[in-house]
């Protein structure tokens, strides 16, 4: 019945338009006057030539699986949320006040509070743009961008006021006990005799990032409340027809979507900085919509994105180290035409594909 | 009677194919429509009629084929060609300007200068000639959204007329008429005939191909079957054809045996969100055991009525179910508290409400019940065992394929139709809510459907059948009430009443005796 098998649809597509991208990339690369080859080599060894360069990696990955996943609750509800962005701060704001407030005898214990607070703060911020497209109808889109300006500006005023360490110039927390500290890969592998750079920040919410994939995945497609998100995403008078509550799905599956967002917030602020640093999200929240594009909003395939995008970070920093002239705009070129390839222009390759399947099934019967 | 003219063919097509992908839509299809005549296309629902007539007004481009117009060898790009050529097309949902006037309507996109006023006289003395002709009258200066269906759908054939075409398609006309609407329909049908003009019909009424049409072809799975003369087959003939095998047309049943009241309406008035009363104050009840059918032209009511007893329309009066009120306005009036009574709902629209088209056939045998505890295991849905349930209900009910995995909208409408059905009735509800249990439902799987129905019925079961299908209406039903303007215009029993009479009430005039003209 399905025009074209499953393998094809899921992994071949990306990889041909993972392909193209690079082609078109080097064009670009080659024109300004560099050797595309180089490009490659240096943002593959970058990226994971090293311990040091997979433990960043693995660090920008976590990030990416936490806003992609948040975006992809939302997506199968059929809202488009803009707002991981802000919502990942805020999430942020949530740990911090969680890891200031108790000198925390040990990560265990810290780990799960921080979580809850990033959980709650994030879903929170998510909650009000939620409530006015229930009730109101107040397109979300737009409310999640509002809410992004409004939850950095919050931060800007707090990082500035009662937040920020006495004592110094730059807009952050105090750093927290050291008993908050996660362990890092190095930590971690140390133990079972594998040597890990102690440079990479990539730390165990790594692990929780796949857990929160596992637990995703659990959700849309083994529980009731799946079911019933999935519903909604694809039919509103439907649901009404069945009797599930509109105003129950969109709270329920943007204040998830929230709180996952919020998540990111551990890798970063608690695995990293070890205090609440302004602008610590640094656009990940608006990648995981790229991420979650691009795994067509399954956690599988959100975390293979991640790790995809994780690369890409990486390997684009190393190239401005590696190829002098190389320009931060360079990279991020190269990164969006990744992008634009994998999300946004699926069907120009999809489209084609299909058609040679059917092509190559009506042949074959 | 009138002797063929053999030579003269106002529609002649050789060998048109269409392909979709994988779909072969028109295969190798050849038809040669005298001049002058009535001919009728059907099929059952994806044997391609609709595809062909889009080939022959120039939306499609065929693969192979080609198109002869009065003999003319003649390629048809686009619309502007096929108007050219001569073909006027009256679609099923009418392409107007509903805050235009009759008059504005006619002449949009055949305007003869820059200021309108010429255009308008001109469009307005063609008008009085062809309402004089054909009997088309409308008044040219009335906003269409203020005529009713019927008149809208003469001010479609009027622009065909106006655009000079001799050859008009019409594709299911008589779907949104009433009884009396559509024999006037047929009148001017005939009065176009008899000025030369040829017709096709696009139907799946059997009764309207024999009532008005000189030839009629039949069309399955994309393939042009036969060419008949309508005088020398019978509707069981066509039916054959069009499915494959023997139909039984007529629903067996025995007399109905009525026990207590199940539902019982009193009252019931429901404003739509526009602030717009569409039921006025309707008072019925069904009984275990009997089927009542509400008939009438589609948005009268009828579906508000099946809303709100389904639970996702509010509504004010007063609603009991077996003794018991159910909540209207308030918390409990939802669908889930709806099924939690004893109702189930069939919904009138099964592609937007009773199904959700990209789940899986095994997702959608539980959409609504999802919170039986049959379905649940710990935290988690029993997908395991919805699947052997829904496998099973697929066997009972005989959905081809017998696929729980695969998708909703990769099901014939008919087999979509039959999920739904086994999904209401197999969870033995007290009152079974049916809003048109064969729209877009092929011939052989109507059959099926309305015989579960009545076994349903035999079971003791009370049932609510909404239909705009009048045979429908009356050979299921143990007694019929006609819906017009949100009221209930009367009640009759269907040995005790006819056609005419059902169409004067649906029309909403209700002195029968006075009204029982020839």
């Amino acid at each position: 019945m399905d025009k074209m098998p499953r393998w094809a649809d899921v992994i071949l597509v990306p990889i041909i338009n993972i392909f193209l991208a690079f082609i078109v990339a080097g064009l670009v690369v080659l024109a300004i006057g560099y050797n595309p080859f180089d490009m490659v080599y240096w943002m593959i060894k970058g990226s994971l030539g090293s311990s040091t360069g997979i433990g960043y990696t693995l660090y920008y990955a976590t990030n990416f699986i936490f806003t992609g996943l948040a975006f992809s609750v939302a997506m199968h509800a059929k809202m488009f949320n803009i707002g991981g962005e802000g919502q990942a701060a805020i999430g942020g704001l949530g740990a911090a006040l969680v890891l200031l407030a108790v000198p925390w005898p040990h990560w265990t214990l810290a780990l799960p509070f921080a979580i809850l607070g990033a959980g709650v703060f994030g879903a929170a911020w998510a909650a009000v743009p939620a409530y006015l497209q229930a009730k109101r109808g107040s397109h979300i889109v737009i409310t999640t961008i509002m809410f992004n300006f409004i939850g950095a500006s919050l931060l800007v005023f707090l990082l500035n006021g009662v937040l920020k360490k006495p004592g110094q110039q730059a807009a952050e927390t105090a750093t927290f006990f050291e008993g908050a500290q996660l362990p890092t890969f190095h930590d971690m592998l140390a133990p079972f005799g594998i040597a890990f750079s102690k440079n990479a920040p990539a730390n165990v919410t790594f692990l929780v990032a796949l857990l929160a994939a596992v637990l995703v995945w659990l959700l849309i497609w083994r529980t009731r409340l799946g079911y019933q998100i999935r519903a909604f995403g694809h039919s509103e008078s439907a649901t009404a027809y069945a009797g599930i509550s509109s105003i129950r799905i969109t709270m329920m599956a943007m204040l998830i979507s929230g709180g996952l967002a919020g998540l990111m917030a551990i890798n970063v602020v608690m695995g990293e900085a070890e205090r609440m640093v302004l602008g610590f999200v640094e656009g990940a929240g608006f990648m995981g919509i790229a991420v979650a594009l691009m795994g067509r909003n399954h956690p599988f395939g959100i975390v293979l994105a991640s790790l995809l995008f994780g690369m890409l970070n990486q390997g684009g920093f190393e190239l401005l180290w590696e190829m002098p002239g190389m320009s931060r705009e360079m990279v991020i070129v190269i990164q969006a035409l990744i992008i634009i390839f994998t999300g946004a222009l699926v069907n120009m390759t999809r489209d084609p594909l299909e058609r040679l399947f059917i092509r190559m099934n009506t042949r074959a019967t | 009677m009138r002797p063929q003219q053999a030579a003269a063919s106002a529609i002649e097509l050789r060998g048109i194919s269409k392909a979709f992908g994988p779909v072969q839509a028109n295969k190798d299809i050849s038809i040669n429509v005298a001049k002058g005549s009535v001919h009728g296309i059907i099929g059952e629902n994806g044997a391609g009629k609709s595809t062909l007539m889009s080939i022959l007004y120039g939306f499609y481009k065929a693969d192979a084929g080609e198109i002869f117009i009065n003999g003319q060898k003649t390629v048809i790009t686009d619309s502007q060609a096929a108007i050219a050529a001569g073909i006027g097309m009256v679609f099923q949902h009418f392409k107007l300007v509903e805050n235009f006037t009759v008059l504005e309507n006619v002449i949009l996109g055949v305007e003869n200068g820059p200021m309108l006023r010429d255009s308008l006289d001109n469009a307005r003395e063609a008008l009085k000639h062809l309402a004089e002709e054909y009997e088309l009258d409308v008044d040219p200066d009335a906003v269409v959204q203020d005529l009713s269906v019927g008149h809208q759908q003469r001010v479609e054939i009027l622009k065909a007329l106006y655009r000079r075409a001799d050859i008009l398609i019409l594709d299911e006309p008589t779907g949104v008429l009433t009884p009396a609407e559509a024999d006037h329909l047929f009148r001017i049908l005939r009065n176009l005939k008899e000025e030369g003009k040829t017709i096709i019909l696009i139907t799946h009424k059997l009764r309207e191909i024999m009532n008005v049409t000189d030839t009629v072809s039949v069309m399955r799975r994309g393939e042009m079957l036969d060419t008949v003369t309508t005088a020398e087959t019978s509707p069981e003939d066509l039916a054959e054809r069009m499915v494959g095998r023997k139909v039984l047309l007529r629903v067996d049943k025995k007399p109905a045996k009525p026990g207590d009241v199940v539902l019982n309406v009193e009252n019931l008035k429901v404003v739509d969100t526009f602030g717009v009363e569409r039921v006025k104050g309707i008072s019925l009840n069904v009984r275990a055991g009997e089927i009542l059918g509400v008939a009438g032209v589609a948005g009268n009511g009828q579906s508000e009525l099946l809303e709100v007893l389904g639970g996702f329309h509010k509504a004010t009066g007063k609603i009991t179910v077996n003794g018991q009120e159910i909540d209207l306005t308030g918390k409990f009036s939802d669908g889930q508290s709806r099924r939690a009574r004893g109702i189930a709902h069939v919904p009138e629209d099964r592609q937007a409400e009773g199904l959700i088209m990209e789940f899986t056939a095994w997702e959608n045998m539980v959409f609504g019940y999802h919170h039986a505890a049959e379905y649940q295991s710990g935290l988690l849905m029993n997908n395991a065992g919805i699947k052997t349930i829904a496998a099973e209900k697929m066997e009972r009910f005989d959905v081809r394929p017998r696929n729980p995995m695969l998708a909703a909208k990769n099901f014939s409408g008919g087999n979509q139709q039959k999920i739904v059905l086994a999904r209401e009735m197999e969870r033995d509800p007290d009152l079974l809510l049916v809003g048109q249990p064969t729209r877009g439902v092929d011939i052989g799987a109507i059959e099926f459907i309305h015989q579960q129905i009545i076994a349903l019925r035999d079971q003791g079961k009370a049932i609510l059948l909404v239909s705009v299908e009048l045979d429908e209406i009356m050979s299921l039903s143990d007694r019929i009430a006609v819906m017009f303007d949100g009221q209930i215009m009367g009640e009759r029993l269907p040995e005790e009443t006819n056609e005419q009479d059902l169409g004067l009430l649906m029309a909403g005039i209700t002195e029968r005796k006075g009204a029982n003209h020839g």
